[in-house]
């Protein structure tokens, strides 16, 4: 659906084998009664195929296949998609972004070569400014031991046991910074939470005097709010592309379920309604991609419209993402709804994407604002 | 007859002595659900369930316009209205409404023998036999006139195989209404007989089927050799197609309307989607002045009141003969989509909170929860394309879609999850 060079090509392909024999629907359906579905092993050999190599320049220990990462990586992130696989791409890859970015010399040393080579994984404990889980921010205190981080973080993605977590916390005078947190650090305390993804689990994270050097500082002191908004955008392209991975997967089992299912002595894509239905859902989710592929391309570059293309992306694939799912399991009547068909699968991964780090709503809030600026009339 | 006043009154007396209040932070309803009910937690609420329905028989309040012969009380459909006003706030048993009330005690009325009505329809009232239906098939809901599973007769009885699927609450049901194929020969609508089947008999074999949202209250039936004597039939041979046309209609009326159906449809309160529930939330979120919130907000309760005046206006002039009973697809779709838009709502005002959540979050995971199951509520019931079907063809009579099943049903196409040879 992405790729472009052969090299993409062979990047898909070998990922898709992968999950496809890793991560069956039916494995994914087990793996939902455990309570930590994350595999250590079968997470490395994904890296292995160059999972979180993507957005890291070459001197840094990574390396694009086609010049722009975040084309390359849209190509995984769809085939997650496609599978629902379990593993923190999406936060991994970004917190590696970051670090590659912003790190020091040491943060590429050891942080970074742990995430590269799949030893670790990590997460970006985002907190939207408001709604349902704006989190109360955290604050930073410089000592001689280094910075003592306290408060709370409403989500993060869990992971490797010990991971690393990429916070923002704002100092005495108020500038916000980053720091890269060992989730196994003194201090931090997390609790997990519940929801719709089978395999993907979230935990709220409590520091109270976590104390890190002040080496774990990630970008010049004050940097954070202009770097979460690089970080939002990769998050919501990556997003968007798993969401176009559970798209083509859903809409492709029920196009063969329209050949196969019989009514009134008919199969239910003979009937005009059902082709215009199916008419329509492969025309968003072509959108989807399109405007996906768009925003991949821009943001990978850092071109001025990068920020623009990415909340349209988000905006749009997280509204029609879910909403095109919910018509495949319409069309599949009372058999969608059940546990042992596949479909809410993609349902809740789509779901999840579209949710996290921002809805769809606060996607197009953001574009709004981006294009009055544009306009110069902005804020 | 005690005029309508009268009875409200009277049963606003007897309904603060005697029902308990509903508790709107517990949505006991098993499809709703967030907490995975085990199976024990499903009998005991079917328990208070059948306790309830007795004690509403006792005061007088059950079966309010069925006949008194058969344990009814001979009332109108306004006492009946009055009286599901008056019991909002109040437990009442919802869960059963749907499908003991409607549509099977509904078809019994209209089908059902003198005997059969007097062996039943007491009985139901006064909670002791809880009705399920045996009608969708895995080859097939919408088509319901395409059923397979075959009645054959043998004497004075009739052998029943075949398979039955998504049968709410048929692992506690007592009593089944089921469509089966008596004749394979004729054009599809000619060879279909309605039963009544006891969900205990022999060689009926029932498995729980697990909802995305883990309740386990659909069921797959198999039925090898089930011997249902003739006295058992509803209505005449082959005629079954008459008797669903009713079972159908009065089904659809589960969105409102029906004259059978105590308290508010199938639900003793609307949950995290009500609408005082939503408002909650967004004030807790921080987001309750945002514009934005409040035009979803305001979308959400224009879909319910809107739902409440047109399911009013509809059975009103059904029961004027103004419109034709067909039309009650028209609250049905409306009822389908708006529930449908209201999950999407909720999971928009929710956010993240919505999709991830605490383990005290019930709501949250309600709302989550909710959300994967939402087209339940365009299925459940017969589907909404198919409500589309009746209102254009038969409520605007605009012309038929071709059809390829007018031959012998033996010979009509079947896709391969029919199982069935007619052999
Ligand atoms: C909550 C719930 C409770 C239920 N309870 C019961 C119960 O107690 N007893 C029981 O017997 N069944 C029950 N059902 C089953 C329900 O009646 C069927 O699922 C429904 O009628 C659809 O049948 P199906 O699932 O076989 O889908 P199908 O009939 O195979 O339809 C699949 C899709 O095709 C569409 N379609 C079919 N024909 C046409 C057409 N001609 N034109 C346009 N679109 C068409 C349908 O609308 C649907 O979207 C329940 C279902 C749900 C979700």
């Amino acid at each position: 659906m992405f790729t472009q060079t052969a090299d993409q090509d062979l990047l898909e392909a070998t990922t898709a084998d992968y999950l496809r024999v890793t991560w069956t629907p039916a494995r994914i359906r087990e793996l939902s009664r455990l309570d930590s579905p994350f595999d250590p092993a079968l997470w490395r050999r994904g890296v292995d195929l160059g999972w979180t190599a993507l957005l890291v320049p070459a001197d840094s220990g990574g390396g694009s296949v086609s010049g722009n990462g975040l084309a390359d990586l849209l190509a995984v992130a769809y085939q997650f998609g496609r599978h629902a696989a379990p593993g923190p791409l999406i936060g991994t890859n970004v917190v590696a972004a970051a670090l590659a970015r912003w790190g020091t010399k040491e943060q590429h040393g050891g942080p970074l070569a742990e995430l590269l080579d799949g030893a670790a994984t990590a997460a970006w404990g985002y907190a939207p400014r408001t709604g349902p889980r704006s989190g109360n921010g955290l604050r930073a205190v410089s000592s001689d031991d280094g910075v003592a981080l306290t408060g709370t973080v409403p989500l993060v993605e869990t992971g490797t046991a010990s991971g690393y977590l990429l916070l923002a916390a704002a100092d005495a005078q108020g500038l916000r910074s980053h720091y890269l947190v060992p989730r196994d650090a003194p201090g931090v305390r997390t609790s997990p939470l519940r929801g719709i993804d089978l395999t993907r689990r979230y935990q709220s994270v409590t520091l109270q005097d976590a104390t890190v050097s002040a080496a774990a500082r990630v970008g010049e002191p004050g940097s954070a709010d202009d770097h979460d908004e690089l970080l939002l955008d990769l998050t919501a392209v990556l997003q968007a592309a798993e969401i176009v991975g559970t798209m083509e997967r859903a809409f492709t089992t029920t196009l063969q379920w329209t050949h196969d299912r019989y009514s009134f002595g008919r199969p239910l894509g003979s009937y005009q309604e059902i082709k215009h239905r199916m008419a329509d859902l492969r025309t968003q989710l072509e959108a989807s991609a399109a405007v996906t592929a768009k925003a991949a391309r821009h943001v990978g570059e850092g071109s001025p419209d990068a920020r623009l293309w990415a909340s349209t992306a988000k905006a749009y694939a997280g509204q029609v993402g879910p909403e095109l799912i919910q018509d495949c399991v319409q069309l599949h009547g009372g058999i969608g709804v059940t546990f042992e068909h596949d479909l809410h699968i993609y349902l809740r991964r789509a779901t999840v994407n579209a949710q996290l780090f921002g809805t769809p709503a606060a996607f197009t809030d953001r574009l709004v604002s981006l294009t009055e600026t544009a306009l110069g009339g902005g804020k | 007859m005690i005029d309508v006043d009268e009875f409200a009154t009277r049963a606003r007396g007897w309904l603060a002595e005697n029902l308990p209040p509903a508790d709107p932070t517990r949505d006991t309803f098993f499809l709703h659900a967030a907490t995975h009910p085990t199976d024990e937690e499903v009998l005991a609420r079917a328990a208070t369930c059948r306790e309830l329905q007795r004690r509403l028989f006792d005061g007088g309040f059950a079966g309010i316009c069925v006949p008194p012969e058969y344990g009814g009380q001979g009332l109108t459909p306004a006492h009946q209205a009055a009286f599901n006003r008056e019991i909002r706030g109040y437990d009442y048993p919802a869960e059963i409404q749907a499908s003991t009330f409607i549509p099977c005690m509904a078809v019994l009325l209209e089908f059902g023998t003198e005997e059969q009505k007097l062996r039943h329809i007491p009985r139901m009232l006064r909670g002791e036999e809880i009705w399920v239906q045996l009608l969708s098939e895995p080859g097939g809901g919408s088509d319901a006139a395409g059923a397979v599973t075959t009645a054959t007769r043998d004497g004075e009885n009739w052998v029943l195989n075949g398979s039955k699927v998504w049968t709410t609450s048929g692992w506690w049901g007592d009593w089944a209404l089921c469509l089966a194929r008596t004749n394979w020969d004729v054009e599809k609508h000619r060879g279909l007989t309605v039963f009544s089947v006891p969900m205990s008999a022999p060689g009926l074999e029932i498995r729980q089927v697990e909802l995305v949202n883990g309740s386990k209250d659909f069921c797959q039936e198999f039925l090898t050799d089930v011997v249902v004597p003739d006295t058992d039939r509803i209505g005449d041979v082959d005629a079954g197609w008459g008797v669903m046309t009713r079972w159908l209609y009065h089904e659809r009326t589960i969105s409102g309307g029906s004259p059978y159906v105590t308290g508010g449809g199938n639900r003793p309160n609307a949950g995290p989607y009500d609408i005082g529930s939503l408002i909650e939330a967004a004030r807790a979120f921080g987001t309750l002045d945002d514009s934005r919130t409040r035009a979803l907000l305001g979308e959400a309760q224009t879909n319910v009141l809107v739902l409440r005046a047109l399911v009013e206006a509809v059975t009103r002039k059904m029961a004027g003969g103004a419109l034709p009973y067909h039309a009650a697809a028209m609250t049905r779709l409306f009822g389908g989509t708006s529930n449908a838009r209201r999950a999407a709502i909720a999971t928009e005002l929710y956010g993240e909170a919505g999709v991830v959540w605490s383990p005290d979050e019930e709501t949250a995971a309600q709302v989550g929860l909710g959300y994967l199951t939402r087209q339940a509520a365009c299925i459940g019931g017969g589907t909404t394309e198919m409500a589309r079907n009746v209102i254009s063809e038969r409520l605007l009579g605009m012309p038929r879609e071709q059809r390829a099943d007018t031959v012998a049903f033996r010979d009509v196409p079947r896709g391969p999850q029919a199982g069935g040879s007619g052999a």
